[in-house]
């Protein structure tokens, strides 16, 4: 195939590309915006099989057999609750995939593979300029190691990132020294990088970076907690953008570097959102753990006595006679799949011309956008999804507030508690409401570690018990009255 | 040199088209938006391509290749399909 005709095809594979993601600024051209996108993706890859130096198709129908089978039922069979981990493998197979492109054009340039181990230790005689002329020979070996490098921190960093959304790994291990000791091996893997751009055919500098990277990825995941998993989940969505525009930088491919970095902004804009609506630096998530705050809350001093439970019989009747109603979801409403029996009782409340809205914070759920698509699988309208900075100065004329699963987001400590960790964070402002509702197996501090004043407030109920149940108990006490 | 500086070019020309674009999404499609971009970062399919077809002499880049295809195509066949999914329950009202 013309070499002109293929560039030609890949622009326009990258401007379908842009139109996929501008679709994605409105639900109602989303769907089109996707199809759209995947269109630029099969003539990129149909003009691509079309390649003179294709002659193996062995290999490439094997491939797309398989992974074909494996990521169409992967995306049927998936629950929206574990959309987390589903995003979290396909950061880990994006980052896997220019890894292996990588390597596989190292090896391709050196026209030889190591079949033992001695072979590995033997450096092979090659010069800069088998990669490309002159400057051109230095900067694909950069982009080849740093593709490596980076595609190898994606997939293991991934990986663990799944593990603990799957609550596989529940514990936090961290290298000694933190921080520190990541930066150890960072700086051991950039080293391997300059080595093996001074002498090419120094494969154990190869061999290092990979296995340092794929370590690098491990110790950076392990020692973050399940609610930081938005950050985590955005930044590695991030790498793997960057890893395929480096890549396209190896390949002098234009559709793998104009689609990569878009990926890569993506996944950082989203890092910046989760980032700010927890008033946490990057580094504090990635590093550090919530700052131990200057005085330590006694949790019985400020529940003793103050905190007053409820049936949900008796919400009911309070839910009767609102006139506004803002149900505030959190992961707990996904752990105990409630979506379905929250909408119902929403709809049990519109009939009784209650107007009800959904309350969100940008880190309720897993990842970003987590709680917008469990409600919108509950057929609940995305217009009643409403954003905190919209949420927040209707509190005020609302009568009931439902909090499911959800604590340290709204959390008061945060506006006015100076000491406290979370001192700073963005809250729903809920306990402004004339009455709040909180649906809560018991009294247990959130991810936080901190207690909730807003629990011990003169007009906040709890209702201990599993959400689900709770809510159908009040639906059906609701529709009886 | 000069097509190193073009890519250049390309790359950071891109960078600033993202922010545009991306910080248009609303929250509500942040998720979809995540999947879906997992798919479009399975354009390294295109390169995984023509490793795994490639006549070359060591066997280990066919396999690296192989493996390079299978993992894009899941990004590819997985991302489009599950954002598909979700984007359908957001449309319906």
């Amino acid at each position: 195939m013309n070499p002109t005709i293929v560039s030609f095809v890949y622009l326009v594979a990258g401007i379908l590309f842009i139109l996929g993601i501008k679709g994605l600024t409105k639900p109602k051209t989303a769907v089109r915006g996707n199809t759209l996108s995947a269109l630029g993706m099969l003539i990129a890859v149909v003009v691509t099989l079309l390649d003179s130096s294709i002659v193996n198709f062995s290999y490439i129908i094997a491939g797309v057999l398989v992974g074909g089978i494996v990521g169409a039922t992967m995306a049927l069979r998936i629950q929206m609750t574990s959309m987390p981990q589903m995003v979290a493998l396909l950061n880990g197979f994006g980052g896997g995939a220019s890894l292996t492109i990588a390597l596989a054009e190292y090896y391709s340039k050196l026209g030889q593979a190591p079949t033992s181990f001695a072979d590995i230790l033997t450096p092979i005689a090659i010069s800069t300029s088998a990669f490309g002329q002159g400057a051109e020979g230095t900067i694909a070996l950069i982009s080849i190691g740093l593709t490596v490098l980076i595609g190898a921190v994606t997939l293991t960093g991934s990986f663990v990132a799944f593990a603990k959304l799957q609550e596989l790994m529940k514990k936090s291990y961290g290298l000694p020294g933190g921080p520190i000791g990541n930066a150890i091996f960072l700086i051991a893997a950039l080293a391997a990088v300059v080595s093996l751009v001074m002498n090419p055919g120094n494969t154990v500098a190869m061999v290092s970076i990979v296995g340092l990277a794929l370590m690098l990825g491990l110790f950076l995941v392990m020692p973050i907690g399940g609610a930081d998993m938005p950050v985590v989940i955005a930044l590695l969505n991030s790498y793997s953008g960057i890893a395929a525009a480096l890549a396209g930088f190896i390949l002098g491919n234009t559709v793998l570097i104009v689609a990569g970095s878009l990926v890569g902004t993506s996944g950082l804009i989203l890092t910046q959102i989760m980032c700010v609506a927890m008033n946490r630096s990057l580094a504090n998530v990635l590093f550090g753990k919530m700052a131990a705050g200057g005085e330590t809350v006694d949790a019985d001093e400020i529940y003793a006595g103050k905190v007053t439970s409820a049936q949900p019989d008796e919400v009911a009747l309070m839910l009767e006679m609102a006139e506004r109603v803002v149900i505030v979801p959190g992961y707990g409403m996904a752990m105990a799949q409630a979506q379905h029996a929250v909408r119902e009782l929403a709809d049990a409340m519109e009939a009784k011309g209650t107007e009800v809205e959904y309350g969100i914070h940008p880190v309720a759920g897993r990842m970003p956008g987590h709680m917008n698509v469990l409600l919108a699988e509950a057929e609940v309208p995305y217009d009643k999804l409403v954003e905190m900075d919209r949420i927040n100065p209707t509190f005020e004329d609302t009568d009931v507030v439902i909090i499911i699963g959800a604590n340290d987001v709204t959390n008061p400590m945060a506006r006015e508690s100076e000491g406290s960790p979370i001192y700073g964070m963005p809250i729903l402002n809920v306990d402004k409401a004339k009455n709040v509702v909180v649906i809560k197996r018991s009294l247990s501090p959130g991810f936080a570690g901190l207690p909730n004043p807003l629990f011990a407030m003169d007009h906040t109920l709890m209702v201990y018990g599993d959400g689900k149940k709770a809510v159908i108990e009040m639906t059906t006490a609701l529709n009886q009255a | 040199m000069e097509i190193l500086i073009l890519l250049l070019a390309l790359f950071v020309l891109s960078l600033f088209l993202g922010v545009e674009l991306i910080t248009k999404v609303p929250p509500t499609l942040h998720t979809p938006l995540m999947s879906g971009t997992n798919a479009v970062s399975g354009i390294t399919l295109v390169g995984a391509l023509l490793a795994a077809g490639s006549d070359s002499s060591p066997i280990l880049v066919n396999v690296l290749g192989f493996i390079a295809v299978t993992l894009a195509t899941i990004n590819v066949v997985g991302g489009y399909l599950v954002t598909n999914r979700m984007l359908a329950m957001f449309k319906r009202k």
